[in-house]
């Protein structure tokens, strides 16, 4: 099974695409444009820190709102690679799921976790933080499918030979 | 073993005799919406990412300029054009500056029994006329205009029985958002939400698009009403014809069940910067306020008008308030002018502007500036939703964002004389 390791960084509960990208940024050209301003309105600071590898942790609801495809994309563009939330709102999480961005649903390990924190993501079997290991569902494997080929679109051209 | 509506229209859609929730089907998609929000980007997608890219079946296809029209700068023009040119090449139904989407769907296309796709999050209005509407993003817009399908999760149903009737000075809105508070911002999330009881009977179409509208807001994927006869006189004034009047059986399964009497609800705010943050509205009353909003797919419809204009007739919009009034539709707007409405909405001073989504999507007319406040009958009162990430807004009814606008500050009707 693979795994990754990446810093964390810490978000509340009812993270909105909003918040994710605000609507006055969706006018630029393209994802790498708008990524300056992911998260602006609740930290402006964040979209420079964040590092290739880094996993953002957050509580219940994220991307609650808009069905606007760009927050997934912009999360993936930072470098995101994986989101640990204790639970996603549905638009987001398919959004998420066609555009090749890991999710993954863990109820307890966003209330023991530190921001910088390393963490270690054992997909579909585990997270393990400080010693301790959190239990994940697999995602199921048409999904999981669709993720490694980098979301939807690729996944169909991938299954019906055209890549 | 019975079925809920939902489970109903999902298995008509997917050709099958049954299905029961946490089932993924295939399904063939009836309708499929899409508005300048992000039609740019499947179409991008569409020329870029396909071989040989057709589109399954044009007649389905309903595209809709709503958000930023009239464009508000080079690029968004832009990004209209691609649309434009889109649409008019391949023959699709195509709407710019004639009103925001939901509302050009309720009035020009949605049928009972329909399972539609929008790419836009509040697409469970449809089910004001017990269709099974929701929302995606653009890469499942695209699968489904290119392939005329897609796979739906069958979702749980909370079943919201109604009784009684809103007492006077109380609205659809402050229903809607009572519920939202109480089951929270995720109390829906991945399912649908039923209403029904006799309490349904009493509310009109327009509270009806109101209710449903709004439930993606608790994170429902899909908000439904039996269509009953106040539904189907709607469609037939509207011209149409159902494609199937589904209710749910006797012994359908409700995840959860809700009895609400309408008489005990009372005219609430949601306060910043979360939609669930639902409190009495006599509670936000005093705060000061510089905007006021009265228009969008929720609240922008003739009836909520006629409630904004009762109240304002006779008075002034407040000098420290800007007092926007957006109808929802072209075919609002000529009969808010034909009632007379909108000359008592210019009389008072408030800025009447053409259908579209307005400030309530924060991009285009009206955003707010750092540190102010705003009282909105839109969707959403996210940090940063309507302009600076500093700014505030409260959501309550047509009749409390017109009393505000009149006081400048948050109140209810009933302290205007």
């Amino acid at each position: 099974m693979d795994s990754l390791k990446g810093n964390v960084w810490l978000l509340g509960d009812d993270i909105d695409t909003d918040i994710i990208i605000p609507t006055e940024y969706l006018a630029l050209k393209t994802v790498d444009d708008m990524k300056p301003y992911a998260f602006s309105p609740l930290r402006p600071e964040l979209a420079e820190k964040i590092k290739e590898g880094d996993i953002l942790v957050a509580g219940k609801n994220f991307g609650c709102g808009s069905s606007r495809e760009q927050a997934p994309e912009i999360i993936k563009a930072l470098g995101i690679k994986c989101v640990i939330a204790k639970s996603f709102a549905r638009i987001f999480f398919r959004n998420s799921i066609n555009n090749g961005l890991l999710l993954i649903e863990q109820d307890s390990l966003c209330d023991q976790v530190e921001e910088g924190d390393e963490i270690t993501v054992a997909i579909g079997d585990y997270i393990s933080h400080k010693g301790k290991t959190y239990p994940i569902v697999p995602l199921p494997d048409n999904l999981l499918e669709i993720i490694n080929a980098g979301g939807l679109v690729n996944a169909m051209r991938r299954r019906n030979g055209l890549v | 073993m019975g079925m809920t509506m939902a489970e109903k229209i999902i298995a008509a859609a997917a050709g099958v005799e049954s299905v029961k929730p946490g089932d993924i089907h295939t399904v063939e998609v009836d309708r499929l919406m899409s508005n300048d929000g992000t039609t740019h980007l499947t179409i991008d997608m569409f020329h870029n990412n396909i071989k040989n890219p057709k589109i399954a079946d044009v007649s389905k296809l309903v595209w809709v300029v709503d958000h930023n029209v009239p464009s508000d700068s080079p690029k968004t023009a832009a990004s209209h054009k691609k649309m434009r040119d889109f649409a008019k090449k391949h023959g699709i139904t195509f709407y710019e500056g004639k009103g925001v989407c939901h509302q050009i769907m309720m009035e020009h296309h949605v049928r009972p029994g329909e399972l539609i796709f929008g790419a836009d999050s509040h697409t469970c209005a449809y089910g004001a006329l017990g269709a099974f509407g929701t929302g995606v993003g653009c890469t499942d817009y695209l699968y489904a205009m290119v392939t005329g399908k897609s796979w739906v999760l069958v979702p749980e149903t909370l079943r919201f029985n109604l009784s009684g009737s809103l007492p006077k000075g109380v609205y659809a809105r402050d229903l809607i958002l009572t519920i939202i508070g109480q089951i929270g911002a995720n109390g829906a999330n991945y399912k649908a939400m039923e209403f029904g009881g006799e309490g349904l009977a009493a509310l009109t179409m327009s509270d009806r698009i109101a209710i449903c509208n709004l439930c993606v807001e608790a994170g429902a994927k899909t908000a439904l009403m039996e269509a009953d006869d106040t539904a189907l006189a709607y469609l037939k004034e509207h011209g149409r014809e159902p494609k199937h009047v589904f209710s749910s059986d006797a012994d359908a399964v409700f995840a959860k069940e809700y009895d609400i009497d309408l008489s005990f609800i009372k005219p609430v705010v949601a306060k910043p910067h979360f939609v669930d943050q639902v409190v009495d509205a006599k509670e936000c009353a005093g705060i000061k306020i510089d905007e006021a909003f009265l228009g969008s797919c929720n609240n922008g419809r003739l009836e909520d008008l006629r409630v904004g204009a009762e109240i304002l007739k006779g008075h002034k919009v407040h000098p420290l308030v800007r007092f926007l009034v957006v109808p929802a539709s072209n075919t609002v707007y000529r009969q808010a002018l034909e009632e007379g409405l909108l000359d008592i909405f210019m009389e008072a001073g408030a800025i009447v502007m053409n259908a579209n989504c307005s400030v309530c999507w924060g991009s285009c007319q009206g955003v707010i500036g750092e540190g102010e406040t705003l009282i909105s009958t839109g969707t959403r009162n996210f940090k940063g939703r309507a302009g600076h990430a500093d700014s505030y807004v409260y959501l309550a009814s047509a009749a409390t964002v017109t009393a505000s606008a009149i006081q400048g500050e948050i109140t209810t009707a009933d302290r205007i004389s």
